[in-house]
């Protein structure tokens, strides 16, 4: 037997396979497909103080492999998360994380201070990168001093692991890296969606209601390789990998980089059950290779 | 309604017209319940610019055959590559899809569709007639090639058409067909292009009948995770995949 089991920091998952965050819904709506204890951990949808309605259709477009959405952080807010949903998915046998986002410091605060409260939420994700966002967001995630600002005031409030999500739409990204470190944050995941546009020629009008959107899927992946590759040469805290992954092959590769675990988000949508294929995929790939502990999988990447 | 992915085996293809066809496939295993109005996600192979599934209305259902009809209008790529499978070929998919039409008892039922939005109605027709319905299917096409599998309709209720060059049936819009003034009806569906249903709902409202759409926004995933095709209705944003795609009109901010 193998061991997949990971550890980002206390945090222990049975697996590196999670899920990303506004793919995966609350996880309910791939119980048919999967067994969702098959997963490391799984990532709920973006949830901020206040209820959003997101903004107008059309909110995606598809690209050489790929998409751009802009959903904007459609949610019913945090406090119906938790009375609502989070006693309907807490029984998962699995790692629930929350996506904390937010336009304005409270609400990222109040939001997090809520969540701590939940007993079978083990860690958050603060998402200081949605490029759709109007009022900030991403504004957070792009420069050190907001990115630090903001994990340091969750920080006082949130007790269990906090997971930073960094944005790509940056000039450095190990900068955001090591301020968000400083600051406590226990692991960084990477990265939220690239900012990107699509225009329809014909009718000469852009194919999204906000003009530009988020890019996901495999045409984002060499950029988050080298990113992840980046940022692990310049923090301590373990790293979660994201951005194109669609099979094993992808995930490992993202290990190699220096990725402790991996998210998986668009490639949600094309194969409902491709996060449990990606777990057997890398098992497969261990015993190929002879490796007994996929932990020695990590940073394992040999540069010449 | 629990759903699955599945691999379905292409048992035909017919060809309607140049950018019309019907695909039939089969389920290796017993197909479960199936309501009318519902979609598949299709999974194209080998282009590359189809990098999503393909979301397509069920057209019809025979249980004794085990197989699902989907009626195809060739838009760009994925659709054209969809066109080419051969028999014994097979195709991925994710389904049963969405909500479902209303089915009435005893009602005067009329049922309106234009361009690739006829595909649900065939099931539709089926099921209406099943439960007592009078059925009266409207098609409104461009010219008397594109008006086809009328015969498949009148096994359900009664078929007209209309024709933009006035080559076939009435000339015209299907909003324009003499039927709508003649006729009282109890129950309208619709699916098309949106101009043609929100002529339809117009239609329904000043005559004041409850009216069912079928909306075509364009999705990801198909099944709730990515909240992309939305649709504005007077409860806010709803999801046109799992709360959709029929939508009563009463509900919606046309
Ligand atoms: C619930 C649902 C049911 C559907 N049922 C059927 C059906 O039964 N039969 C059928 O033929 N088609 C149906 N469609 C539409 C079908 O999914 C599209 O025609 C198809 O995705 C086009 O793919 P393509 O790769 O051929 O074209 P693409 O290359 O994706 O598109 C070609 C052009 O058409 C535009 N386009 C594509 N899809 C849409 C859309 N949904 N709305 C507006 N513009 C669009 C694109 O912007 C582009 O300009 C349905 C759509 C939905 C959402
Ligand atoms: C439809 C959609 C919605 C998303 N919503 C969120 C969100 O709410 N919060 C977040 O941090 N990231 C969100 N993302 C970004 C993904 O979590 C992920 O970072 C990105 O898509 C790259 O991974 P992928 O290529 O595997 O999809 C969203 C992505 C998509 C496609
Ligand atoms: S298409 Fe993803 S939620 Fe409807």
């Amino acid at each position: 037997m193998v061991n997949l089991g990971v550890k980002l920091k206390d945090l222990s998952l049975k697996n590196p396979v999670m899920t990303a965050s506004g793919t995966f819904g609350f996880g309910e709506e791939f119980e048919d497909f999967i067994d969702l204890s098959n997963l490391g951990g799984i990532l709920v949808k973006g949830t901020t103080r206040h209820h959003r309605e997101g903004n107008p259709y059309p909110r995606m477009a598809e690209t050489p492999s790929g998409m751009l959405n802009a959903v904007g952080l459609q949610n019913k807010g945090v406090e119906n998360f938790c009375s609502e949903i989070y006693p309907r998915i807490k029984h998962y046998d699995t790692n629930i994380l929350v996506n904390v986002s937010g336009s304005v410091i409270e609400d990222y605060v109040e939001t997090a201070a809520m969540i701590n409260d939940l007993e079978h939420i083990p860690a958050i994700e603060l998402n200081i990168s949605c490029p759709n966002v109007k009022e900030g967001g991403m504004a957070f995630g792009t420069s050190c001093a907001s990115a630090a600002e903001v994990v340091k005031a969750v920080r006082q409030v949130y007790k269990k692991h906090l997971m930073v999500k960094l944005s790509p739409n940056v000039t450095d990204i190990t900068e955001i890296a090591k301020a968000v470190e400083a600051e406590g944050a226990d692991s960084v995941s990477l990265i939220n969606t690239l900012l990107g546009m699509a225009i329809d020629a014909e009718t000469r009008k852009p194919l999204l209601s906000t003009v530009t959107g988020g890019l996901s899927g495999p045409a984002v992946k060499p950029v988050a390789l080298r990113m992840v590759w980046q940022v692990f040469n310049a923090v301590k805290i373990p790293i979660v990998g994201l951005g194109g992954i669609m099979n094993a092959k992808d995930a490992i590769e993202f290990m190699l980089a220096g990725a402790t675990a991996v998210q998986i988000g668009t490639a949600n949508f094309i194969d409902p059950q491709v996060t449990e294929k990606i777990v057997v995929g890398i098992e497969d790939y261990m015993k190929r290779h002879n490796i007994q502990d996929i932990n020695d999988l990590i940073g394992a990447l040999q540069v010449r | 309604m629990k759903k699955l992915v599945q691999d379905f085996e292409v048992l035909q293809r017919k060809e309607l017209n140049d950018d019309h066809f019907v695909l039939d496939v089969k389920a290796l295993e017993p197909l479960p319940e199936i309501r009318p109005g519902q979609f598949v996600n299709v999974l194209v192979k080998d282009s590359n610019t189809t990098f999503l599934r393909r979301p397509l209305s069920i057209h019809f259902v025979d249980y004794e055959r085990n197989t699902i009809s989907l009626y195809i209008k060739k838009i760009g790529d994925g659709t054209k590559k969809l066109g080419e499978l051969k028999e014994g070929d097979t195709l991925n998919i994710v389904y049963p899809l969405g909500n479902q039409y209303s089915i009435p008892n005893n009602a005067n039922t009329l049922l309106v569709g234009g361009g690739c939005g006829v595909a649900p109605l065939l099931y539709l027709a089926k099921h209406l007639n099943q439960a007592g319905n009078k059925v009266t299917t409207l098609l409104g096409v461009r010219s008397e090639k594109d008006a086809v599998e009328l015969d498949a309709y009148k096994e359900y209720g009664n078929i007209l058409v209309t024709t933009e060059d006035g080559s076939f049936g009435e000339k015209g819009y299907p909003t324009q067909h003499s039927i709508l003034e003649k006729e009282k009806f109890d129950y309208v569906f619709t699916c098309g292009p949106e101009p043609m249903m929100k002529a339809v709902a117009a239609y329904s409202t000043q005559k004041n009948i409850p009216c069912e759409v079928s909306l075509e926004n364009t999705m990801a995933c198909g099944f709730g995770a990515c909240l992309c095709c939305v649709t504005e209705t007077t409860e806010g944003n709803k999801c046109t995949c799992t709360e959709g795609p029929v939508f009563n009109i009463n509900d919606l901010k046309w």
